[in-house]
């Protein structure tokens, strides 16, 4: 593909209708909680860009974001862009390898300087810098030597933007979020394991629009997508308002399409945009297909207390605490209740009878 | 903390752990504390059983007699409504029973969440009402001690923070979540040393009053 075509020719060349193109960029406005007047805008401006160079890393990672990404359905829009897009750098996609792979990388760096935007899945360990290497390049050092010409980073999926499995307990590899490390660039997290392949296309669509990146939550996650809980956009929430719940995953309940909040979702403390856009082209996504939502696109997502245990149920160690608690507080109470004996006792010991005539005499 | 998630999984897990352990020490200290002295030999006759009166006195007193009802309707209509509505809401609420099932594997079935949810904005109504009338009454007003005022705000908090929590007003909800459970936490450390311990207490009080005037042959 030509370096200087644009994106509205690249699409027409692969038969993408100006229908399909504006049908998209007006779904894309929509879901970047964007003015419809922005519609033709985004239309008019995705249509002129050239090739963007993007760096992707990958580090600690399972590449189930990239899969995501490219093997969601076949032909989409949004895989059309990704692959209008220069990935000048791709371990799982790309043709070069050893010295030429990273070969590519440094003339990118080289050739967009400033200009280039660096995509990463994967957390970086940093227990010891040999535990996950590239061509003989620890993920650090790759990873800071690419941030240098940065425009902006974009770290997908969970182990990126939250550490991920790696960083679950006990995290032996000492992994973190690519936002640990990188405090000087603007960053933006689309966690999610995999996340949504249109979530990525659509903050990149965005950052290509406006030049940079969009609105962000606390998490640095892009509003328009996270800014939503699944339990709000559940099919299955009026269930949950009913009080009508499965309680395992083949009994009536689940049969009927009941809330899975008993079999451990976590919907309500998650946000994503996946009971909206839904997986496969908008085929299903988990809680549709009768499994709870396991909260994937949030933080320690691994470590918060299992997959099927209700969000309510604490996470500790309740029946260990309780057993040392109830020995403690017998030992506790049976030493203050002996101490108040014999308190007692020594006071009844103590005690001298007054007759009437002895107190009268001290009156 | 400025991270909900963390925020959420702290309370969850060590915080809840450290409350629980409290609770239960506390429980069985003041529970100690009140039995192993044990009672002043009674060398009379007894004219009287004292385990029948004493357990019938328990159930007995929960009716108001015509005297008191008379003399403070209020505070036993608005009292009972919001005893009986925190109890509903906290015994009959699907997310609470999970969490009691995975504290003692015993489960029951609940009722659904709309109930609750009115159920949980009349106990909010009736303890407003009772912080009120606390306020305006004089001779309340005047026998109200700092640890009258602790209970009632950190009850109101529990149920309020639920009801913030349920209605997913405080955003994000990991952090709506987190105080939720952060203010019943407060109050299970709070329980044994304050007069919530009432909750238990007043199992004891009444089976004895109820002893003592059974083994002396009064009707209790």
């Amino acid at each position: 593909m030509s370096e200087s075509m644009t994106l509205g020719e690249s699409l027409r060349r692969r038969g993408i209708s100006r229908r399909s193109f504006l049908k998209y960029c007006a779904t894309m406005t929509s879901l970047m909680a964007l003015s419809p007047a922005m519609g033709p805008v985004v239309a008019a401006t995705l249509e002129r860009i050239r090739r963007p160079s993007v760096i992707w890393l990958s580090f600690q990672e399972c590449t189930g974001c990239t899969e995501s990404l490219t093997r969601s359905h076949n032909p989409s829009l949004e895989g059309l862009i990704f692959d209008f897009l220069s990935l000048d750098y791709h371990h799982t996609l790309q043709a070069a390898s050893g010295e030429a792979a990273e070969q590519a990388r440094e003339e990118a760096m080289r050739e967009n300087a400033g200009k280039y935007l660096v995509v990463v899945d994967g957390s970086v360990p940093l227990a010891n810098k040999g535990y996950s290497t590239i061509a003989g390049k620890s993920n650090l050092d790759i990873l800071q030597e690419t941030l240098t010409g940065a425009a902006a980073v974009v770290a997908v999926g969970t182990c990126a933007a939250f550490g991920g499995l790696p960083k679950a307990k006990p995290n032996p590899t000492g992994a973190v979020a690519i936002a640990d490390i990188v405090k000087d660039k603007p960053i933006i997290n689309i966690p999610g394991c995999p996340p949504v392949p249109v979530v990525i296309t659509g903050t990149l669509a965005h950052y290509l629009v406006f030049g940079r990146l969009p609105e962000m939550d606390q998490y640095r996650r892009p509003k328009a997508f996270f800014g939503t809980s699944i339990h709000d956009r559940c099919y299955r929430r009026p269930f949950y308002d009913k009080g009508l719940f499965a309680e395992s995953f083949d009994d009536e309940g689940a049969r009927k399409g009941w809330c899975l909040y008993q079999l451990g979702c976590k919907g309500p403390m998650t946000y994503n945009a996946c009971a909206v856009l839904k997986w496969n082209d908008g085929t299903s996504w988990p809680v549709e297909s009768g499994h709870g939502c396991l909260g994937c696109s949030e933080p320690e997502f691994w470590d918060a207390g299992g997959f099927y245990r209700e969000l309510s149920v604490p996470i500790g160690q309740s029946t260990r605490t309780t057993a040392y608690a109830a020995v403690a507080g017998l030992v506790v109470g049976g030493a203050v209740g002996f101490m108040a004996r014999t308190h007692r006792d020594t006071a009844k010991r103590a005690h001298e009878p007054v007759s009437v005539d002895q107190l009268e005499q001290k009156l | 903390m400025k991270d909900p998630m963390a925020f959420l999984l702290w309370v969850k897990g060590p915080a809840f752990d450290l409350a629980l352990a409290v609770f239960i020490i506390g429980i069985l200290l003041r529970i100690l504390e009140i039995l192993l002295p044990g009672r002043a030999p009674n060398y009379a006759e007894p004219r009287g059983g004292e385990w029948g009166p004493g357990f019938r006195t328990i159930v007995s007193r929960s009716m108001a007699d015509s005297g008191t009802f008379q003399r403070a309707a209020f505070n036993v209509i608005v009292g009972y409504i919001w005893h009986l509505g925190f109890l509903i809401s906290l015994l009959l609420f699907v997310p609470h029973i999970a969490v009691f099932a995975s504290l003692s594997g015993m489960s029951w079935p609940g009722l659904p969440n709309p109930v609750i949810d009115g159920v949980t904005v009349i106990t909010l109504g009736a303890l407003l009402g009772m912080l009120v009338h606390r306020l305006r009454h004089p001779v309340m007003r005047f026998l109200s001690t700092f640890e009258d005022y602790l209970t009632w705000g950190v009850v109101f908090a529990v149920v309020f923070s639920g009801y913030l929590a349920y209605h997913r007003i405080i955003n994000p909800y990991p952090l709506a979540l987190g105080l939720h459970l952060l203010m019943v936490e407060v109050m299970l450390i709070l329980f044994p040393f304050t007069k919530l311990m009432h909750a238990i207490t007043f199992l004891f009080s009444r089976w004895y009053t109820g002893a003592i005037a059974g083994r002396k042959g009064v009707e209790s």
